[in-house]
């Protein structure tokens, strides 16, 4: 007796606890985050901030057009099949777009969600080729793309060593997946154009083990490093680097390989090391005294609050701010509160923020902005270098926005998503 | 009482030779392939097919052919992932190569690439034993995994390194690709999965198993009897390594629809297939079907319990999976040593005497 009567009380609970949330939101960001696992640090600060951003909506704005936020959170671990699973248990509640946060997941949903009419915005990562807004429908990679960050590096390099790369080597250490394999067409087509000498080194997951590469690094002594790493291959990488001396000035990350926690465990020996960013960095925004007021300080944040200001928790925020303005815009286009999937990828796909908006947002020239068209999902594709200042604990940018070699980046985007076209016999839609 | 060999008279040798002898068998394994075939591919859903059913299977197919290698012949492999992404990678070419073909023959055919592929990696198994051959089976799934990272053909030159599988289909019934509805997927798989269980059932009980089994309990003593370990040998690795295939070929095909060798194909699914066997049971085509269900499905339902009926953070609810899972996995195995299917095996045996257990 006692026994079914705990069982019943269980159920009951149970019943509550799940149809407690779906009676509240209308609006459903699914996250598929990860905060376990050797890419858990990383995932973690941007699960938070993405989650953060849309707490503070709901609760400063009531949230989006009045019509309250959900965020139900399923966790991938990075994984690819753990991905396909969360994508296909988040569905059907209701998703509006879907931001995985990993190229590999981003590769699986592609054509899932295309095919179910549910956008992905894979915010500078993902396929690159999805910038070709006429081929990949439902796919959006704006502010930037990997072929981008490749391009603003190679720019950077070039200008730290006098606009001249001629017989320079250059070394990429790369994430031995779909992720790090990304940047390599280009930086070869770059190489041809500035002449200089690509070497690749890759690294297994998880990428606790990099020795090899980089006794290989000081054996070839590159006068560049490029890194398109991930989770704790990042740290390990900065570790290495500062083991054989190699100057940090001249060890580049993509935007994945440059946050805090990346820095912090090489300490002093890792000031000076740089990545490419697409969006300001620090807390010294208006929006972060809102988050502190009806996020943090009402008990709010999501996991334990720590992260707010950092690289990915601006990330995470921004993605979400993104999102948000997509949502707004939809509900602006199609007059109703209340969207569906296939209206936020027309909102995602008209969305426009300039300096004025994002201001008004609270983030006034916190990134380039942003003009998404039917043929171009790709946005400005503006990136600047920030550097790591170990004394202050803190990463400054110390260039402007600059954009990429779009004569050598557009033809490879149309080659790659005309065979993409090809393979999946895709029409290219009209965007006219 | 419920579960009775008595009186089950068998009158010609056809009868008494059959797959499943004992009449309560059989009426078990019919009831479950009626509600298989003709109950789930109508009210199966997306979520039914991704997340349970298709894995499920395609996890089943590898579970029973490292169980011929490793349960019935006594071979250690640690290379299931690596042939794994030999099914998905020969899968991948001969969907590229002939659209036309029906999906079946592609599978079967990529089993046979692996099956080949296999005999190649089997060969050191005639001179080493135990963790020895593991180690060079091990051997196997790096240089395998290295193989098709390093070699542009294998992925058609794609820029990512990635495999997608475009849509192919059955009978103009589209199996892979988004589009493909889910009882196809689902009825595809389980069509591959009960026919091979069924040719592995009877495999393994006829000469060739019976010369797999000698091998296993005493290789030297196996020999002297007459037994030739190199065809025992080769054969498993072959026979194995075409299952493990068919089911890397469903893997990338029918249930991730894309893949890279590092992360799908990688040591971890070595491990798991291993632990599905073992955990299942070595020696057992049941075994197989209820350690792929252990390891595949225990995760998805603790997840759902946590998550979606407690409304736990997801994290907190990984990290408690974990845990749970190795907890699950020690009392199982301190519990019954020879797997869920000795637990079955008791389980019959106490029916057979209830309601008088003396």
């Amino acid at each position: 007796m006692k026994f079914k009567a705990i069982t019943a009380a269980l159920v009951t609970a149970g019943v509550l606890a799940t149809s407690a949330p779906a009676a509240l939101a209308d609006l459903v960001f699914p996250m598929l985050s990860y905060r376990t696992g050797p890419y858990g640090p990383n995932g973690t600060e941007f699960a938070d901030g993405y989650a953060d951003y849309f707490t503070l909506l709901n609760e400063r704005d009531g949230g989006i057009g009045g019509v309250k936020v959900a965020t139900p959170e399923c966790e991938t671990a990075y994984n690819t099949q753990k991905g396909v699973e969360c994508y296909e248990s988040t569905k059907g509640d209701g998703a509006l777009v879907y931001q995985p946060l990993s190229t590999g997941i981003t590769y699986q949903l592609i054509p899932k969600a295309t095919a179910d009419g549910i956008p992905i915005h894979s915010m500078g990562y993902g396929r690159t080729s999805a910038a070709n807004g006429k081929v990949f429908s439902h796919v959006f990679n704006y502010p930037g793309n990997y072929w981008d960050a490749a391009s603003i590096i190679v720019k950077h390099l070039s200008d730290v060593s006098d606009g001249d790369l001629k017989g320079k080597k250059i070394t990429l250490v790369y994430h031995n997946s779909a992720y790090g394999k990304e940047p390599i067409r280009t930086l070869e087509e770059l190489a041809k154009k500035h002449g200089y000498e690509l070497s690749l080194l890759p690294v297994d997951h998880p990428g606790q083990e990099q020795k090899s590469q980089w006794l290989q690094i000081r054996r070839d002594r590159p006068d560049f490093v490029m890194m398109w790493g991930w989770g704790v291959m990042n740290q390990v990488a900065i570790k290495e680097a500062t083991n054989i001396r190699f100057p940090m000035d001249k060890f580049v990350g993509v935007w994945w390989s440059g946050s805090e926690n990346d820095v912090m465990p090489a300490g002093d020996a890792a000031n000076g090391y740089k990545a490419v960013t697409f969006h300001g960095v620090g807390d010294d925004y208006p929006v972060f005294a809102d988050i502190k007021k009806h996020v943090q300080d009402a008990g709010k944040a999501a996991g334990d609050g720590s992260n707010v200001g950092s690289v990915l928790y601006n990330r995470g925020m921004y993605a979400a701010m993104l999102a948000a303005e997509a949502a707004a815009t939809a509900q602006k286009m199609h007059d109703t509160q209340e969207i569906t999937a296939a209206q936020m990828r027309d909102g995602m796909e008209n969305l426009k923020i300039d300096a004025a908006r994002l201001e008004a947002l609270g983030l006034p020239g916190f990134a380039p902005e942003i003009n998404v068209s039917c043929a171009d999902h790709g946005g400005p594709g503006l990136g600047a270098i920030q550097q790591w200042d170990a004394k202050a604990k803190e990463w400054k940018l110390i260039t402007e926005f600059t954009g990429s070699d779009r004569e050598v980046i557009d033809p490879l985007i149309a080659e790659d998503s005309a065979a993409f076209a090809a393979e999946n016999k895709i029409e290219e839609r009209d965007c006219s | 009482m419920f579960y009775r060999e008595a009186g089950d008279f068998k009158t010609s040798y056809a009868s008494d030779q059959q797959t499943f002898p004992i009449k309560l068998d059989r009426y078990f394994v019919w009831g479950v392939l009626a509600i298989a075939f003709l109950v789930i591919p109508f009210v199966i859903n997306d979520y039914w097919e991704k997340s349970v059913l298709v894995p499920f299977l395609v996890w089943a197919m590898a579970a029973l052919g490292l169980n011929i290698l490793t349960g019935y012949c006594g071979q250690v492999s640690l290379g299931t992932g690596g042939f794994m992404a030999v099914g998905a990678y020969a899968c991948y070419k001969l969907m590229v190569a002939f659209p036309e073909m029906n999906m079946f023959l592609v599978v079967i055919l990529a089993g046979l690439i692996t099956a080949m592929v296999g005999i190649a990696f089997g060969l050191p198994s005639l001179r080493i034993k135990g963790f020895y051959l593991a180690v060079a089976t091990l051997a196997a799934q790096f240089f395998l995994v290295w193989l098709f990272n390093k070699v542009p053909w294998f992925y058609n030159y794609s820029a990512s390194g990635q495999i997608s599988a475009p849509e192919r289909t059955v009978f103009d019934i589209a199996v892979t690709g988004p589009n493909a509805p889910p009882w196809a997927t689902y009825l595809f798989c389980l069509i591959l999965v009960v026919v091979f269980a069924y040719v592995a059932r009877n495999l393994t009980r006829g000469r060739t198993g019976r010369s797999w089994m000698a091998i296993r309990d005493m290789d030297i003593a196996a020999e002297i009897i007459g037994v030739p370990p190199l065809q025992a040998k080769l054969s498993a690795f072959a026979i194995s390594s075409f299952y493990i295939g068919m089911s890397g070929a469903m893997f990338f095909a029918i249930y991730l629809g894309s893949a890279e060798p590092t992360e799908a194909f990688g040591i971890d699914k070595s491990f798991l297939v291993l632990f599905m066997v073992i955990v299942g049971g070595l020696g057992s085509i049941l075994g197989s079907f209820l350690g792929a269900a252990f390891m595949i499905l225990i995760p998805v339902l603790l997840k759902n319990i946590m998550v979606g009926v407690l409304g736990w953070p997801a994290d907190l609810a990984a990290h408690i999976e974990f845990l749970l899972i190795g907890a699950l996995i020690m009392i199982f195995l301190i519990a019954e040593p020879h797997g869920l299917a000795q637990l079955w095996r008791v389980t019959k045996e106490k029916l057979r005497l209830w309601p008088f257990p003396h």
